[in-house]
Parts: C-alpha cells; sequence; structure tokens
C-alpha cells in the first residue's frame, strides 16, 4: 500500500472524483454496480493515482503524467469511421455510447448499458489489484460499450470491429466477449478520434475450450489524447488466443493485457507493434498467467521510437506449479530513431513448475547500418532505405498473422503512420 | 573508366590505413582481375568504391569517368551505375527480395531521371534474369537473403547486377562458398555482362574463378598496393609458386 493518502490531490484526480460526482445519476447501474463504483472512487480518494513508487507503474508515473481531464460532454458529435478489414460488423460505440449493432450470425449482440442495468456486469468491475488503476478508473465511469456472445461452434464469417470513435471530452467504456467452445472469431478493438480525449477501456474475454480468438487492439488517436486499456482474458482448454496490439497515436497510453491460460493445452500469442512520436508515453504492460498443463505462449512486441517519445514494456509471466510442460518465450526489440527518446523493458518470469521451458529477450538497437550500406549500394537512397529497414522490422512481426487482409490493412497503417511522422 | 590515383583509406573507427597509395587504372570493356593474398585490402578496396561510411580516405583520388565520387554516398555512386556484388550479402527480414528489386531498380532509374518501370516490363526482366541464372522465381518471395544459401546469395548479387544493369561491377570474392556447378552459373552471368561500355573488377584470392571468367588484366594486391600488373598469365604463375615470389619482388 502506498502513502499517497496524505499528499495533496492532483488536477487529475480531483477532476475524476467530480466527474465521478456529477455522472453518477447518469450512468447505468444497479445497486450492485453503484456500489462498486463507489468503492473504486473510494480507492481513488484514499489512494490517489499510482505514482512510480509502485511496482506496476514504475515506468509510467500516471499521477505525475496524468495532467488534465477533459470534461465530459454528452453533445460531443463523433462520426464513424470506415472498418480497419473490409467487410467487417461494426459495433459502434460513440462518444462513449453504443451505436446501432450490425447483426452477426451466431452472436449475440448486447450493449454494455445493459448489462450494467441489470447488475451482470457488477463482478467483472472489481479492479484487478489495489494498483488497478485502469480497472478502478472505468469502473467509476464506465458507461457503455458492448457484450458478445459467440455462440459454441460458430464462426462468424466477418471480422467484428468494436469501434470505439472520440471526438474530445471523456469516455468509459467496456467490452466483455464470451466465445464459446468450439466457436472462432476475429475481432478488432478500435480507438480512433479527433481531439484531446480521455479514454479507459476495459475488455473481459473468455476464450471457451477448443475456441479460437484473435482480438486485434489498434489504438490510434490523435497526439493529445490519454488512453487507458485493459484487456483480461481466461484461456480454455485446447482454446487459442491471440492478441495483437497496435499503438499508432495518443500522448499518454497504458495498454494492460491481463490473461490466465486457466485450462489445459491453450495457446496464447501476444504479438505488439508500437510507434512512438512526438512526446508520446506509451506503455504496454502484460501479466500472464500460466495455470495449466501443456500450456504455451509467445510473445513479441516491437518499438520504434523517433522524438521526444517514451516508451515501457513490462512482461510478466507466472508458472504455476502444477502448469508443467508450460513452454512460453517473450521478446522484446526497439528501434530507437532519435538520441532523445527513449525505451524501458522489465520482463519478469516467476517459475514454480519444475519442467518448464521460459526465455524472454530484449534489444534496444539503431538501425543495422550494414543493412542500410546493403540497400544504399543498391542505389536506394537512405532516406528511403531507413524507412525499408524500419517498416520491415514492424512489418515481420504483423505478418506472422498470416491472414493476407489483415496484414494488408496494418501494414497500410504502417505506411499511414511513416507518411505522417517518417 | 576508373582511375585510381595514390589512393590511401583507414578504417574510421580505429584509424587503421589499409589501402596505402593504390594506382590503378581499368578501362571501359576491361576486366581486371584483382588478387592478393588474405588481408592485403582487396574486400577494403570494394568497399571503399562502393562508399562504405566505416572507411575514410585520406589521400588520393577515385575517378570514375573522369568525374571524381569521393563525396558521393553508395547510393549516388550506385545510381551513376557503380555495383558491388557483396561477399557476404546481408541478410534483411521483413524486406521480400521481390519488392527489394523492384525499389532498387526504380530508385536509380528515378535518379537518373527516368520513369519508373511499369510493373509487366519489370517482371518479364526479372524472369528473364532468374532463368538465366537457374533462379526459382518462387525465392524472390522470400525476404531478401533470409535463408538462402551461400549459392543463393551469389546467384541473387548476381541477378541484382543484371536488373541494375551497372557500367563498372566490383565482383568482391564472388566465388568464395561456391560449388563447382555454381560457380560456372555465376561465371556464364557476368560473362553474358561483358560489353565494350562496361568495365568489371574481380576481386578474388584464389585463381579458380579466372578460369571461368577470363581477365584482360590482373593486379596482385599487397600491403594496401598494386605490386604487381600483367595478363593473364599472371594468375596462372600465381596459382603455380604462390605471392611468396611476387611480393619479394616487390618489397
Amino acid at each position: 500500500m502506498n502513502m499517497q493518502a496524505s499528499q495533496t490531490r492532483t488536477a487529475a484526480e480531483t477532476a475524476l472524483i467530480d466527474t465521478f460526482t456529477a455522472r453518477l445519476p447518469a450512468l447505468p447501474g444497479d445497486a450492485s454496480v453503484t456500489a462498486k463504483r463507489k468503492e473504486a472512487v473510494a480507492a481513488l480518494r484514499a489512494r490517489g493515482l499510482p505514482n512510480r513508487k509502485i511496482e506496476a507503474w514504475h515506468y509510467t508515473d500516471l499521477r505525475r503524467l496524468l495532467t488534465a481531464i477533459p470534461a465530459f460532454d454528452a453533445r460531443n458529435e463523433a462520426k464513424p469511421v470506415a472498418p480497419l478489414l473490409g467487410g467487417s460488423a461494426v459495433l459502434p460505440i460513440l462518444n462513449g455510447k453504443a451505436g446501432r449493432a450490425a447483426a452477426i450470425e451466431g452472436v449475440t449482440v448486447v450493449t454494455a448499458a445493459e448489462k450494467l442495468a441489470d447488475g451482470s456486469f457488477a463482478p467483472a468491475l472489481q479492479p484487478a489489484t489495489d494498483d488497478d488503476a485502469v480497472g478502478a478508473i472505468n469502473a467509476a465511469l464506465a458507461a457503455d460499450g458492448w457484450f458478445l456472445d459467440v455462440a459454441p461452434g460458430a464462426a462468424p464469417a466477418d471480422p467484428i470491429e468494436l469501434q470505439s470513435v472520440q471526438a474530445g471530452g471523456q469516455a468509459h467504456t467496456r467490452l466483455a466477449a464470451h466465445v464459446g467452445e468450439g466457436a472462432k472469431a476475429t475481432v478488432v478493438e478500435r480507438h480512433v478520434g479527433t481531439g484531446d480525449a480521455l479514454v479507459s477501456s476495459v475488455a473481459n474475454i473468455v476464450v471457451g475450450e477448443g475456441a479460437e480468438l484473435r482480438w486485434l487492439i489498434v489504438q490510434e488517436q490523435p497526439g493529445g489524447a490519454t488512453h487507458l486499456g485493459q484487456f483480461n482474458a481466461w484461456i480454455g482448454r485446447n482454446a487459442k488466443l491471440t492478441v495483437f496490439v497496435m499503438n499508432l497515436g495518443g500522448k499518454l497510453v497504458r495498454q494492460e493485457i491481463r490473461v490466465d491460460a486457466k485450462g489445459e493445452g491453450g495457446e496464447f500469442t501476444l504479438r505488439g507493434v508500437n510507434l512512438l512520436a512526438g512526446s508520446t508515453h506509451c506503455d504496454v504492460t502484460m501479466v500472464l498467467d500460466h495455470s495449466a498443463f501443456g500450456t504455451n505462449s509467445t510473445e513479441v512486441i516491437r518499438n520504434i521510437v523517433t522524438d521526444r517519445a517514451e516508451g515501457a514494456f513490462q512482461g510478466q509471466i507466472r508458472v504455476k506449479q502444477q502448469a508443467q510442460k508450460t513452454d512460453a518465450k517473450m521478446a522484446c526489440n526497439t528501434l530507437l530513431l532519435s538520441d532523445e527518446g527513449g525505451f524501458s523493458v522489465k520482463p519478469e518470469l516467476e517459475i514454480f513448475a519444475d519442467d518448464v521451458a521460459c526465455g524472454h529477450g530484449a534489444t534496444v538497437a539503431e538501425i543495422d547500418r550494414n543493412s542500410l550500406f546493403y540497400l544504399m549500394a543498391r542505389g536506394i537512397d537512405e532516406k528511403t532505405a531507413r524507412g525499408l529497414l524500419v517498416k520491415a522490422f514492424l512489418a515481420e512481426v504483423i505478418e506472422e498473422l498470416e491472414d493476407e487482409a489483415i496484414v494488408e490493412a496494418l501494414e497500410a497503417k504502417l505506411d499511414g503512420w511513416f507518411a505522417e511522422h517518417g | 573508366m576508373l582511375e585510381i590515383r595514390n589512393l590511401h583509406a583507414r578504417i574510421a573507427e580505429t584509424g587503421t590505413e589499409i589501402i596505402r597509395g593504390l594506382n590503378l587504372t581499368v578501362k571501359s570493356g576491361e576486366v581486371a582481375a584483382i588478387m592478393g593474398p588474405n588481408g592485403s585490402g582487396k574486400s577494403t578496396l570494394s568497399y571503399v568504391l562502393a562508399g562504405r561510411e566505416d572507411y575514410e580516405v585520406t589521400e588520393g583520388e577515385i575517378l570514375y569517368n573522369g568525374e571524381s565520387i569521393l563525396d558521393l554516398d553508395p547510393a549516388e555512386r550506385a545510381a551513376k551505375g557503380i555495383f558491388l556484388a557483396f561477399q557476404y550479402p546481408m541478410e534483411i527480414p521483413g524486406v521480400a527480395t521481390m519488392e527489394f528489386l523492384k525499389v532498387a531498380v526504380n530508385s536509380q532509374r528515378k535518379a537518373r531521371g527516368e520513369e519508373p518501370l511499369k510493373v509487366p516490363e519489370f517482371l518479364k526482366r526479372v524472369r528473364e534474369a532468374c532463368a538465366s541464372l537457374s533462379i526459382d522465381m518462387a525465392m524472390l518471395k522470400r525476404p531478401l537473403n533470409v535463408g538462402f544459401s551461400g549459392g543463393e546469395k551469389k546467384r541473387a548479387e548476381i541477378l541484382q547486377m543484371k536488373l541494375l544493369e551497372p557500367k563498372l561491377c566490383v565482383l568482391d570474392e564472388t566465388d568464395s562458398g561456391l560449388d563447382i556447378d555454381a560457380l560456372k552459373i555465376v561465371a556464364d552471368g557476368v560473362n553474358a555482362l561483358r560489353s565494350p561500355e562496361r568495365a568489371i573488377v574481380v576481386i578474388t584470392h584464389y585463381q579458380r574463378l579466372l578460369q571461368y571468367i577470363v581477365p584482360d588484366s590482373v593486379h596482385v594486391l599487397y600491403k594496401g598496393q598494386v605490386v604487381k600488373s600483367g595478363d593473364k598469365d599472371l594468375a596462372l604463375e600465381l596459382e603455380a609458386n604462390g605471392y611468396a615470389g611476387v611480393i619479394e619482388e616487390a618489397a
């Protein structure tokens, strides 16, 4: 427990508490939900936002970095955008409010507002730990979002895009999915917008036995936005979960990924690319539990850092005693393209089983001079050659998704980013 | 075409001088072989010609078609028609070989003020070049040089040379790591590029390659200088007697 209670409350802390007081009457929820909201705010009052003395927030001092909270404004007009993948069924969340849902075969779709109103989301509002500031802020203020129930054996033909669009102000979104036994789905969690918004988004996902879920988080908010994301998942027996995270924007970004491989033979794949420019601060924090026999995971994060941007990756893998034959491999590679930027990596392995294979590696490097010389010796000018090498560094991870439409769409995002920042 | 005058070059980081007063002239249409023992500066010479930053020219001049190229970066030299076939081509993960070829060809065209090649024309040229070098087009879908065998890498270098149509080709130990069949394919590829408008500099440790690419002139490099020049018989003499005699004579 930290000692922040005695500190002066920051402007952001005060603004969050005031927002809650003002918003509570309009927020959906039965008595159990309201109780969870009040608990979360009481914790915020007592402890304040976490600072770097809190281990989980060591590289992202939220108390210092979260300086201003834009006011909630119900009148903001957020307009939907084209989905990342052509043909997607789009479920919009505009200015924090669920819009009109597309019908999806084999999937029951309910708004989070309904799930909050009837109290069924109350247990999920419990923050993961005392230090779970993202969970607490979201629990206090979550207004809407989507719940997807994918029927057992269903395999929707088209991807589903959960499209959060923000035009400044603030939004607190809840997402949940239950992927039934043997079902297969691809979901894009998209965060776009205009203006300097504050967005929190928490997703709780259950991947049923033998199911396969691919979940792509594409965060491309404007340079002044704050994004506090959390993705929680439980992987069932012989189920497969692939999470791809792409951060292309925002001023302050924290994306947490908490996964429990709790069913025997469960597989988890995490791939991420973070493109940091300007004075962005971007933190991807993963906590992965291997809780069952024969669970496998691989994690590869690639980052490029330009300008004065700062980034961090914390990757914690905990192998429970019963999780024998676990195979886990984690890597984080960063290309530093400026002298003023920085990136911190903290891998952590906690292993309580004795028959496992776990490994991790991290590199921070500049563009390889030998490769650059080789390309230039073929007549490719320096700027183009550098661009090719940087893109290749990221594309390698994207291409592992092995789906032409997805690879193409994500690489187009890279090209767009380079056109703007390259 | 190429005139090197009293060239001195050193490793930028350590200041160690490798090229120490080298003189060499190669005419248009000529195939010149540069031979020499290990450590004589052969690879350094190829890198200095291509413009690698790790080396500093401290004295002398490199004239290409009468113009100094010392102030040009590697890409500018390449666009002017200088090509280095690497002894150890770099592996570049994430860049598909075909994409790389297209960017390279069109970058050079752009630098020369030419229109980019249309895709069908580009593919036609690639297909023809691949056929002559026994390269499976499927190889071009793979990342550049990644996982290529030694022979595949060298053939890929010659493929690039064919497509880029340089005026001055520098082949750095192109024979190393090749079996005899691959060596013949590579040599045929090089011979096909011989022309009155083009000069080829073949850097090699052994005479073997020169049986297949017969040089017009042979130059022995030792301690960063050309210590002896002759015709193709000089290579045979070196093969028979080793470098010791030539070096002693020069000393």
